[in-house]
């Protein structure tokens, strides 16, 4: 690695840090209601939008209302996005004539989108219209993020309140999230990606002869439109079947560098977000620095296992299989570990053909949670998850039953967070522990020995964390394989954002108990060490056999000239 | 108790027995953690005989079986002997209670009656030699009692009517003289049968963190048997990409690695923590109601003691005399030292012990009938002596400062303004000052003072470290508290306290969120103590009071709520500590199975690429899943003592606490694993059971 390729990475985490702390402050006021002057002109569309839905913006409701309005919210999504995409053939902006999906695909396309996972099952130039670009999978690209975004707000009102019931409006919270922070800023990047080159037209697809005379199709579209968003909302369901790696959506170095500052942008924003609003500075920089290390060392490991564990025949020259060369090696790198730490799921290369390790760190990412600074309000409160769990088995070690701001933290939110990590972890596990040693598994590889077994352990990873970036290569366009992961995505999704919601009810309910010398301090550095050996743990725990036959046997295997 | 080792051979022997009993399905079902070890045990004996009778006999899999079940008996053994302690002791006293006869008291003729037929009121006598039917209040008469069933401490007690040392307890035993006793609690509701109760498990109800901490390992327990499922089909994946190699996936060893990575040491010691928690505080002659008080204990933010008897030692003491100015201090001395003769109070005495102690005055002869006592009356608030001499009669006084003032004056003395700032002075640093005359002359001043506890700063200043704020009750004016609170370093005090103000002191901590904690003995303390998260009672204290609290201190020493709020913590942090190592462990663990479970995976020209995983060089596969199911099984043997005493506790704050802690357990936890299991290869393949 060269110094100017160091000085790139740091230089991107001074620009990610320092856009994030501003918008972070911008975030907490839209959160609490108090819209900041520079999108205060909006706020006539948001009073319009409840005099047309017909909401009581002050009415509160209980955890259990508020997770009804956001599930039925997200399945009414779910419900067009099928139908739209199962009837495009019938609906207008569709001039390559594209036909209607089958079911298998909607579905899982459907929930795809609805889930924020954005695992492309389908290939957008080949399977989507333009309408169904623009209503069905840009429109949910704002809406899962904007979903995400409120259990921010909700965690913040449960931290916060003293002996209430209530959390909040959910649809207040949907229409501002989307309104003042989602929109203009993918407004502002749409603009900035169209200056260098990503299309947006609604043109026919254009059929060219190259040089060598052969014919070659080049897909159109809106796609900047689509993009900014896919990534400020940690989507990363990519306009064109190859995602980033796509001239037309990922033209320049500059785009490059955006785009991974736009996936990480809101996720880091949104921790110091929940530090502002629980006036608690420091406690969200306890975790940002936990997430900041993790960060950094699954980088270093992927950076440092691309360069330096190559088969024996590849020694000494830059490994650029599966890399596109405009992006080279370490934009690649950064782009893998960003995009698997937020749950964004976008690429830029092949990640199958990454280094065994920097193929486990990419899973890694993925299995714990996505909570290195992850997806947009998934990474927080996935990690919220963590912050418990941590402060559970540790503050019990300092002698007092064991408590997070102020917080006493009982068996109900105990078992709680559990459901939240441990059903995603299981639908990992139990999928493709079974489809190792099933015909629809197997048939779907594309490689034999432990490569083949990542293959389909990256899919089931990538769905149940709600990443969707693929690994390329497995076959997931199956009946079976949709319908599965599409149910992983599901349960990956509200199998936490449902305990999220009722711990935030829960501990809204509680009384609030002043900090003392005695309480488990989780301003610390301390904490940083403790959470972070709990998400590795809890991870290296559950995952690190599944791992060593997977990516760790190929990497030997690959030291050892071995294939298989 | 007290002196007791931790374990006896008799213990031992009892635990055992009590361990193979609690192997029926209904005990065993209560640990979910331990009852997946249970199952896997039968499961591999179930596969250990299958083998002998299709002549197809493992001594691998036989010696797994035989650990495994070590693996339950042992946790079992660790309970066994935490409830055993305890049980020890409740069968000792149901014994004595069964042959317990009462003897009712009508005023003048007693009435053999059992013990059980006593109701709350009635009237017994007990004489020397007497078992002590049922608690009760002395209402006549002092006796010693040896009360060593219930304390452990074989030296006996004095109870006596009146005063702090009127409460006896049932199963007690009278050893001399003779008290006449009212009864405060039926048959059924001593404490004694309390204590039974809770020690037999009968009211052992698991407290709330107990529960909290169980979900948690029965969701790593779920981990991890998803976790061993999926391995089997991602090992017959791997198998089938291999060239030859036979699997050693066999249900034995997925067994062993379960049982090795689900939490088994927490899992199998966690009730024993919980029973020993309450068991601890008893061999501090505490007797908690429940175990979530003593939980309770360790949340503690606040402390409410009482100053007298906690902070200072019961009562005023004479400090210093202050002469006026024409005499000098050894007038002072003598004169306060002729009044206070006949004075029994505390103040009285310590006023002669000071004199005496400076000016040898115990020699002055006097003869008694040259002498007239003044008793102390409410009226005039003062005492003293006329002493007829030779040239008339001299009359001594001692008193609260304005008593004595107005007597001087009314003799026609004059008061001095430079002893009125004397007095002021003393007053304001929060003594008491105690004026004393001869006639009609004001000679001096007596410094009564508060001596606060030796020690007692450092340990309010621990308490501080641990983010626990002290509060002082006192009926003191707040003058007189300030002063005493800045000697004693309490961080805050209520004056002039009732039990009103100390109900609503509470209530407006709580309603900050803090929890509270006090000690009480008098009726009135009654709703105070109910209203508190932890209320010790006095044993002498009232039957109101010993049931709105929910601890009795048997020893009524205020003092020990601090040890209290210690035991609780110790408890929490015994927990923790051990979840900490039980989890780090599997680091370990899983490097010593899973290399031994790889070797035949992905094999190439008959190596695999997983061979370099092997770090920790064991003798072979079968003899590293052994040591590593032997290991997980002696680790509970070795942390019963542990589980028992509690980890060790210093008063710091809860950072410092918590990096010993991480250091202790989960450093220890991440690496006595890898020493433990490579010994017992060692020693397993040297010894060649494998």
């Amino acid at each position: 690695m060269q110094l100017q390729e160091v000085f790139y990475l740091v230089f991107f985490f001074v620009v990610l840090f320092s856009l994030a702390y501003p918008l972070g402050i911008f975030l907490g006021r839209v959160f609490e209601g108090d819209v900041p002057k520079r999108v205060s002109f909006l706020k006539p569309i948001e009073s319009l939008i409840y005099k047309i839905s017909g909401i009581n913006p002050s009415e509160k409701q209980s955890a259990w209302d508020y997770f009804l309005s956001l599930f039925i919210f997200n399945l009414l999504g779910f419900l067009v996005v099928i139908l739209i995409l199962m009837f495009q053939d019938l609906l207008p902006l569709n001039p390559q004539n594209i036909t209607g999906m089958e079911f298998p695909l909607a579905f899982n396309t459907a929930i795809s989108f609805m889930t924020n996972t954005n695992w492309q099952a389908y290939s957008g130039e080949v399977h989507l219209s333009y309408l169904s670009q623009m209503s069905a999978l840009t429109v949910q690209n704002f809406l899962s993020a904007a979903t995400g975004l409120t259990l921010i707000a909700v965690i913040v009102r449960g931290v916060n309140q003293k002996l209430e019931t209530t959390l909040g409006n959910f649809w207040v919270d949907m229409t501002r999230m989307t309104l003042y922070i989602l929109l203009p800023l993918s407004l502002v990047l749409t603009f900035v990606l169209i200056s260098q080159g990503v299309i947006q037209n609604f043109s026919n697809y254009l059929e060219l002869s190259t040089i060598e005379g052969v014919k070659q199709v080049l897909p159109m579209g809106p796609a900047a439109s689509q993009i900014a968003i896919k990534q400020l909302g940690t989507n990363g369901g990519g306009f064109f079947g190859v995602n980033s790696a796509y001239p037309f959506e990922n033209p320049t170095p500059l785009t490059n560098f955006l785009q991974c500052l736009a996936i990480l942008l809101i996720p880091v924003a949104q921790v110091f977000a929940f530090g502002r609003m629980i006036k608690k500075e420091k406690q969200a920089v306890a975790i940002l620095v936990s997430m900041s290390v993790l960060f950094f060392t699954l980088l270093i490991v992927s950076l440092y296992s691309e360069y330096n564990f190559l088969p024996e025949f590849a020694r000494g020259i830059v490994p650029m299989e599966g890399k596109d060369l405009r992006i080279g090696t370490n934009a690649s790198i950064l782009w893998s570990v960003v995009t698997t730490a937020a749950s964004n799921g976008s690429v830029n290369a092949m990640h199958s053909s990454l280094s065994p390790l920097s193929g486990l760190a990419a899973l890694f990412s993925m299995m714990t949670g996505e909570v290195v600074f992850g997806g947009v309000g998934a990474g927080f409160y996935g990690m919220f998850l963590y912050v418990l769990l941590t402060v559970f088995i540790a503050g019990l070690m300092v002698g007092r039953s064991p408590e997070y701001l102020g917080k006493k933290i009982e068996a109900r939110e105990i078992k709680l967070a559990i459901i939240g990590i441990l059903l995603p972890s299981a639908c990992i596990l139990i999928g493709a522990g079974l489809g190792v040693v099933s015909h629809w598994g197997i048939s779907s590889m594309s490689h034999q020995g432990p490569h083949g077994l990542s293959e389909i352990l990256y899919a089931f990873t990538s769905t149940s964390g709600n990443n969707g970036s693929a690994f390329a290569g497995f076959n997931a366009n199956t009946p079976v394989l949709n319908i599965l992961l599409g149910l992983c995505m599901f349960i990956g999704r509200f199998a936490v954002i449902y305990p999220v919601i009722m711990i935030a009810g829960s501990l809204s309910a509680k009384k609030s108990i002043p900090m003392t010398a005695g309480t488990f301090p989780t301003d610390s550095y301390l904490f940083s060490i403790l959470l972070i050996g709990v998400v590795l743990i809890v991870g290296a725990l559950t995952f690190f056999p599944v791992l060593t036959l997977g990516p760790i046997a190929e990497h030997l295997a690959m030291l050892k000239g071995m294939t298989f | 108790m007290k002196k007791k080792n931790l374990f006896t051979t008799k213990d031992m022997t009892q635990g055992l027995i009590d361990s193979v009993k609690k192997l029926n399905p209904v005990d065993q079902l209560r640990n979910p953690v331990m009852f997946i070890v249970y199952l896997g045990a039968i499961v591999t004996s179930f596969i250990v005989v299958w083998g002998i009778l299709t002549k197809n006999y493992s001594s691998f899999n036989f010696q797994i079986a035989l650990w495994l079940w070590g693996t339950v008996i042992f946790a079992n053994f660790a309970e066994a002997i935490a409830e055993g302690k305890g049980k020890a002791q409740a069968a000792s006293l149901k014994n004595t209670k069964k042959e317990a006869m009462a003897y009712l008291w009508d005023g003048k003729n007693k009435n053999q009656v059992p013990a059980s037929y006593l109701k709350r009121g009635d009237i017994v006598v007990c004489v020397a030699g007497d078992i002590i039917p049922a608690d009760g209040e002395v209402v006549e008469g002092i006796a010693s009692v040896d009360e060593s069933a219930i304390t452990g401490e074989s030296a006996p007690v004095i109870r006596e009517s009146g005063g702090d040392r009127s409460a006896v307890t049932a199963g007690t035993k009278v050893i001399s003289d003779r008290i006449i006793i009212k009864v405060t609690a039926a048959e059924g509701e001593s404490y004694i049968d309390k204590l039974i109760s809770m020690v037999e498990g009968a009211s052992r109800q698991p407290t709330p963190n107990e529960i909290a901490l169980s979900i948690l390992l029965v969701a790593l327990t779920v981990v991890f048997i998803l976790g061993v499922g999926s391995l089997k089909g991602f090992m017959s994946y791997s198998e089938s990409q291999s060239q030859g190699g036979e699997s050693l996936a066999t249900i034995p060893v997925l067994i062993s690695l379960l049982v090795c990575l689900i939490p088994t040491t927490i899992g199998g010691l966690l009730s024993a923590i919980g029973i020993s928690g309450m068991e601890r505080l008893l061999q501090k002659n505490v007797i908690a109601k429940s175990g979530k008080a003593v939980e309770a204990a360790g949340d503690i933010d606040v402390l409410l003691l009482d100053k007298t008897g906690t902070i200072t030692i019961g009562n005023r003491m004479a400090t210093e005399f202050i002469a006026a100015a024409f005499s000098n201090e050894e007038d002072v001395a003598r004169v306060a030292f002729l009044s206070s003769m006949k004075d029994e109070t505390p103040e009285g005495r310590s006023i002669i012990k000071l004199a005496d102690a400076h000016y040898k005055l115990s020699e002055i002869h006097i003869k008694d009938q040259e002498m007239s006592f003044i008793p102390f009356s409410a009226e005039t608030r003062m005492s003293g002596v006329d002493i007829t001499e030779n040239n008339g009669v001299r009359n001594l006084r001692k008193g609260a400062p304005d008593a004595i003032i107005k007597w001087v004056t009314s003799q026609g003395g004059e008061i001095h303004p430079a002893i009125k700032n004397k007095i002021d002075a003393i007053a304001k640093s929060g003594g008491t000052p105690l004026l004393v005359s001869e006639n009609n002359k004001l000679i001096g001043v007596i410094h009564l003072k508060d001596i606060v506890k030796a020690g007692i700063k450092e340990r309010f200043n621990q308490l501080r470290q641990m983010g626990i704020k002290t509060v002082m009750i006192t009926g003191d004016n707040p003058m007189t508290a300030a002063a005493i609170a800045a000697e004693a370093g309490v961080d805050d005090f209520l004056a002039e306290a009732t039990p009103e103000s100390k109900l609503s002191k509470i209530k407006e901590e709580q309603k900050m969120g803090r929890m509270v904690a006090m000690v009480g003995d008098g009726t009135n303390d009654a709703p105070a103590l109910a209203q508190a998260d932890v209320g010790v009672a006095m044993n002498t204290g009232t039957q109101a009071a010993r049931e709105a609290g929910n601890m009795v201190d048997l020893d009524s020493n205020p003092t020990k709520l601090i040890e209290v709020v210690e035991t609780g913590k110790q408890l929490l942090m015994t927990r923790g500590a051990l979840t900490t190592f039980s989890i780090a462990n599997d680091v370990a663990k899983y490097f010593a199975i899973l290399p031994a479970l790889f070797t035949t995976l992905y094999l190439t020209n008959g190596v695999s690429p997983l061979k370099s995983l092997d770090i920790m060089k064991l003798h072979s596969p079968h003899s590293a899943i052994l040591s590593a199911v032997i290991f997980n099984a002696l680790i509970i043997v070795f942390l019963i003592p542990l589980a028992l005493k509690g980890v060790s506790y210093r008063p710091m704050s809860a950072k410092e606490i918590l990096q010993r802690n991480l250091l202790i357990y989960g450093l220890g936890g991440l690496t006595i694993p890898f020493i433990g299991i490579k010994l017992i290869d060692l020693f397993i393949s040297f010894a060649g059971l494998v």
